[in-house]
């Protein structure tokens, strides 16, 4: 199976006294204000428009960067959006300790890399992982590299499935070249 | 190692080993769309897939039942796009006059037992009830099934729950699954496969083991199932429940979870009843209803609205007489469809109204403004033949 990999900056999904924030819910990501936005470009600009300390991460962030997110990332609704906001600002991937189910099913369908790492709070804890840092993970062998601290860590393998949709751009184009046997 | 049901399920449909939290790719025998979702997934197919034919027109689907027949522009609309969608690709649907898809495909032997069903329904799980695995989906996911017949499923732990005890006949399959609602919360089943024992449930009808089965999507599971036997699978979580004593059961608004003996509500004012929905719909609902209201009356004011889950349980209560019930009583009594928990079909409610239903749902917001009890058909009936909050053994 070919390896791939995705690299970039890390923002650590904090509050103001430091700890990662869980349960962060879709309403929180892309509030249901602005589910009537159709185009995906136009979403970007409300991603996390309603999570306190971090309204402002549209401007900040930069195409490529990694977020590094609290347990049961994407809770609540089923809304596409509170995925499609975070690939119109072209991040890269979101690793979290773990995914609401639906929001995982809705990143893999669209091709958007969500990675599961247990030891993220030790990590975040130890400073071993902070925000500005760069990393790099593989996806099939998730080993993951702290690339400017010289340090390593591990993620959940992408499933074959996930990988192969990834591979195809999302599921509507794995429909494409989904070949019965 | 001996599987879980839903493990057996999925080993039978998939190439790939299975162990829980593994994602596979199975093979689904049926896949649907409603008239809700299914619009979506017709737009979706044309766009991607042009005038590509589905996989397998004879696992294919629509069943209409959330607007039925369509009471709103928009969902005339909808329903013939997909009408349309269906005549181009010889598409079998169960139009707006069939009553609840997920009960339909029970009923036309469509959901059948080690099964594997997708579609645009939340409480498509329900299918546990006749051992089949049944998963409601976005429209991307049902776009990506009618074009390949095929579905990436994370393969889910499995809580057993033992119901210990045997409750008695004032209490009903409704009151028991309240009940194990209340004890299991939205935690304890989440994200999981859920399977129960135990005499209580084993000896469930089958309208009873899909009242339970129904309410698993409440308990934040992903599919429950009544199996004959524990098999010596590795089970992920076990709990045990004692029915014992159980009395007639009845959530508060605002969340199906919150759980009280009927008779603590006792006296609660209400302004109207809802009789129906996929968890309490069947003949045998209706006929507990009808038991309570036969030769009483609806408190004058007091509306109660009963819809049929299927055009077969219509018939039903029609040859047995239970129609003839209903109506004397005082009840409305409409086609087939899904009721009030949703838009589109009768038991919506208006600020300030005070609802008691037999559906699976009282969110905030979810009927209406107005606030709704969930209970079994029979405290439904004595409610609304009191004009209040009541156990039967109390009218």
């Amino acid at each position: 199976m070919t390896e791939s990999a995705v690299s970039g900056k890390i923002w650590i999904v904090t509050d103001k006294n430091g700890h990662l924030i869980e349960n962060i819910d879709t309403d929180q990501i892309y509030h249901n204000a602005y589910l009537h936005i159709t185009e995906k470009e136009k979403m970007g600009e409300y991603a996390f428009g309603n999570l306190e300390g971090w309204r402002d991460f549209p401007e900040k962030s930069s195409p490529g960067d990694i977020l590094v997110v609290g347990r049961n990332f994407g809770a609540g609704s089923s809304r596409q959006q509170a995925v499609d906001c975070f690939s119109s600002l072209k991040i890269g991937a979101i690793l979290s300790p773990s995914f609401g189910a639906i929001y995982f099913r809705n990143a893999v369908n669209s091709g958007f890399p969500v990675l599961r790492c247990s030891a993220i709070h030790q990590l975040v804890e130890e400073g071993k992982l902070e925000t500005g840092d760069e990393i790099q993970v593989f996806f099939v062998s998730g080993k993951a590299m702290v690339i400017n601290k010289n340090g390593s860590f591990h993620v959940l393998p992408m499933s074959d499935v996930q990988r192969e949709i990834y591979a195809a751009g999302g599921l509507y184009n794995y429909g494409k070249i989904w070949n019965p046997v | 190692m001996p599987k879980t049901v839903i493990e057996r399920i999925i080993q039978s449909h998939t190439q790939d080993e299975v162990a829980a939290g593994k994602i596979v790719w199975m093979d689904l025998d049926i896949r649907s769309a409603r008239d809700f979702g299914g619009p979506n997934v017709v737009k979706s197919f044309e766009r991607e897939y042009g005038d590509d034919a589905v996989q397998d027109k004879a696992k294919t689907f629509f069943t209409f039942d959330l607007c039925v027949p369509a009471c709103s522009l928009k969902y005339a609309d909808n329903q013939q796009v997909c009408r349309e969608f269906a005549r181009k690709q010889g598409i079998r649907v169960f139009d707006v006059d069939q009553g609840i898809g997920s009960h339909v495909l029970i009923e036309e032997g469509l959901a059948l037992a080690g099964t594997t069903v997708v579609g645009t329904d939340s409480h498509l799980n329900i299918l546990g009830a006749v051992d089949c695995f049944g998963q409601g989906m976005g429209d991307v996911d049902i776009t990506f099934a009618f074009k390949t017949g095929k579905t990436w499923f994370e393969v889910p732990e499995t809580l057993r729950v033992d119901i210990q005890g045997k409750f008695s006949s004032a209490a009903t399959a409704k009151d028991l699954t309240l009940y194990i609602l209340k004890r299991l919360g939205t935690e304890r089943a989440a994200l999981k496969a859920v399977e129960f024992y135990g005499k209580a449930v084993k000896d469930l009808s089958l309208a009873g083991r899909i009242t339970l089965c129904s309410m698993v999507t409440e308990m934040a599971g992903i599919i429950g199932f009544i199996p004959e036997a524990p098999s010596h699978a590795e089970y992920a979580d076990s709990v045990s429940i004692d029915v014992t004593g159980l009395t007639p059961q009845i959530a508060a608004p605002s969340s199906p979870e919150n759980v009280f003996e009927v008779s603590a509500l006792k006296g609660t004012k209400i302004d109207s009843g809802f009789i129906g929905s996929c968890t309490n719909g069947r003949t045998e609902d209706l006929a507990a209803a009808a038991r309570i209201l036969e030769g009483k009356k609806v408190k004058k004011g007091i509306m109660l609205k009963v819809v049929p889950a299927t055009r077969r349980v219509y018939q039903e209560i029609l040859d047995q007489g239970i129609m003839e019930i209903l109506f004397s009583s005082g009840a409305i009594i409409s086609n087939p469809g899904c009721g009030g928990c949703a838009e589109g079909h009768i038991g919506l409610t208006g600020i300030g109204e005070v609802q008691i239903s037999t559906g699976n749902r009282n969110f905030a917001g979810k009927q209406g403004k107005g606030q709704t009890y969930l209970a079994g058909p029979e405290v439904v009936a004595a409610s609304c033949v009191a004009g209040q909050i009541l156990s039967p053994e109390d009218l």
